[in-house]
């Protein structure tokens, strides 16, 4: 095998419902504090879930990140959302904007959406049907392509590396990242900027609403709706926002003298094959197990190292058999069982942008020593509860260095993707 | 409406999409949008569907391909003023 080299991480930015910088996030995750709100939005358009997971900012942030000719006609959360976490990303990396004519080579982006400015594409039906396409404006394809946000960033910052946008539901995030990690382990590129990013609003969540997955008992309560774990969870809640991690070579971060938050060990990214119990929307345990043990081997790790888990854990019947899979996957239970848990009480389910604003959070606890605790899983399901102790979920965040973190995100198809992170 | 009045109201029309401030500065009946003021040429479009808004007017197609200088732009919005 090809000796791999060392892949790291060394730069982060979020857009999440509960914090729209990462010093925010970081603050906001250990306190607990939910970012799931009621939208008015969603009941006067009869939604039966009319809460969800939003990031709140004025509109006047976003000159800081766009200039005007690029605000005129922009009507895509997911681009707002992609381009701040990714620009802040940039520059917590101590990284310049590329100001000169010739592109950075081995400079990439990798950031991946599930559907991007969905209002847009509104914008555009609603004008398209009146008979008035010639006045839909330079902007309706940059703004509704699925790479419209690679796009975006890899102008703005002058890459001339893999500039592209991954697309694989619930698991986009943590793949782009894996993809990142590939891409720089194999040589091809230094730096690349990975993440994914989500729309806001009620034709990105509609479709969930109607599959009846959501929870609608929590719209009067909407900070406890979000319940991964407990015996009474009843759905995701349906959440947006962005997360990107500038992942670089060891080499290129060590040349550069950079702050490096953390190493990526390897990981895998497979698919159940809708056999075997997976469907469209139910993932094949078999592939699940399979995902985290390749992910293991492909660390070089073992399965004993790992302090804690990030799990995919959407507030949903399966959840159970989430961590029933990495009980087994792992050949650990009970006490012996890391730490877990889900970001997704606090966010709900940002569904694309999921993967990376999760590993944005994995990462902090890596580097400031913390397991983030897990609002409303007091009333633990009792399949859960009898595999792994309450101990191992914690409630409230604990203080604790961890050396390793797994984290997993599974996706509508059947695709599972698993990555590894290790303290640096 | 005059030459002058109708020069300002597209100078106001083409000042976001503008990329070379100094072109701006010096901005008379012959200045380019895409040499001169260096226009994204995609910007093109939107500029005038600005103009359509602005004058209330609809720019055909023919006469949108001839709208790369601020003398065309000034001639087709007379003349379309004209026909309304």
């Amino acid at each position: 095998m090809m000796n791999k080299r060392r892949v790291v991480i060394t730069g982060l930015g979020v857009v999440a419902p509960n914090g729209t910088s990462v010093s925010d996030f970081n603050n906001n995750i250990q306190k607990g504090k939910s970012g799931i709100r009621y939208i008015e939005k969603l009941k006067e358009l009869n939604f039966s879930c009319q809460i969800a997971g939003k990031p709140l900012y004025k509109e006047s942030y976003l000159n800081n990140y766009f200039n005007n000719i690029q605000l005129k006609g922009l009507n895509a959360s997911g681009m707002e959302y992609g381009v701040i976490a990714g620009m802040d990303a940039w520059k917590d990396a101590g990284l310049s904007i590329n100001n000169s004519q010739t592109p950075l080579w081995d400079t990439g982006v990798i950031f991946g959406t599930g559907i991007l400015g969905v209002d847009k594409f509104r914008e555009a039906i609603y004008k398209v049907d009146e008979g008035k396409v010639r006045r839909l404006g330079s902007t309706s394809v940059t703004q509704t392509m699925a790479s419209g946000i690679s796009a975006f960033l890899g102008g703005m910052l002058g890459c001339g590396n893999i500039v592209t946008t991954n697309s694989s539901a619930c698991s986009t995030g943590t793949e782009a990242i894996l993809m990142a990690y590939n891409h720089i382990a194999q040589g091809n590129a230094e730096i690349i900027l990975a993440g994914s990013t989500s729309d806001s609003g009620p034709y990105v969540w509609g479709g969930f609403d109607a599959m009846r997955i959501l929870p609608y008992k929590y719209n009067d309560n909407p900070t406890k709706a979000s319940r991964p774990m407990s015996a009474t969870a009843s759905g995701f809640v349906p959440g947006s926002g962005a997360g990107a991690l500038v992942i670089e070579s060891l080499e290129s971060a060590q040349k550069r003298g950079a702050t490096i938050y953390a190493e990526i060990l390897g990981g895998h990214v497979n698919s159940g094959g809708q056999r075997n119990g997976g469907s469209m929307t139910a993932p094949n345990s078999q592939a699940v197990q399979y995902c985290i043990q390749k992910a293991i081997t492909n660390a070089h790790i073992n399965s004993k190292d790992i302090d804690a888990i990030n799990g995919h854990l959407t507030a949903t019947t399966m959840d159970s058999i989430e961590i029933q899979n990495w009980s087994e996957a792992l050949g650990r239970k009970g006490k012996d069982f890391p730490y877990i848990n889900s970001l997704k009480s606090l966010v709900g389910h940002c569904l694309a942008a999921s993967g990376s604003i999760e590993s944005v959070a994995a990462v902090l606890q890596l580097k400031n020593g913390y397991v983030f605790g897990n609002i409303n899983s007091e009333d633990l399901h009792p399949a859960i509860e009898a595999l792994i102790p309450r101990d191992q979920i914690p409630l409230k965040t604990i203080n604790k260095p961890l050396t390793i973190i797994a984290k997993a995100s599974f996706g509508f198809g059947d695709v599972n993707a698993c990555v590894i992170f290790k303290k640096y | 409406m005059n030459k002058e009045e109708l020069l300002s109201k597209l100078k106001a029309i083409i000042t976001p999409y503008v990329q070379n401030e100094e072109g701006l500065k010096n901005l008379n009946i012959h200045t380019d949008f895409i040499k001169d003021l260096e226009i994204n040429s995609a910007n093109l479009v939107d500029v005038v569907l600005d103009v359509e808004d602005e004058f209330d007017i609809e720019i055909d197609n023919e006469s949108m391909e001839k709208m790369l200088t601020v003398e065309a732009s000034i001639a087709i919005i007379e003349s379309k003023l004209q026909e309304k």
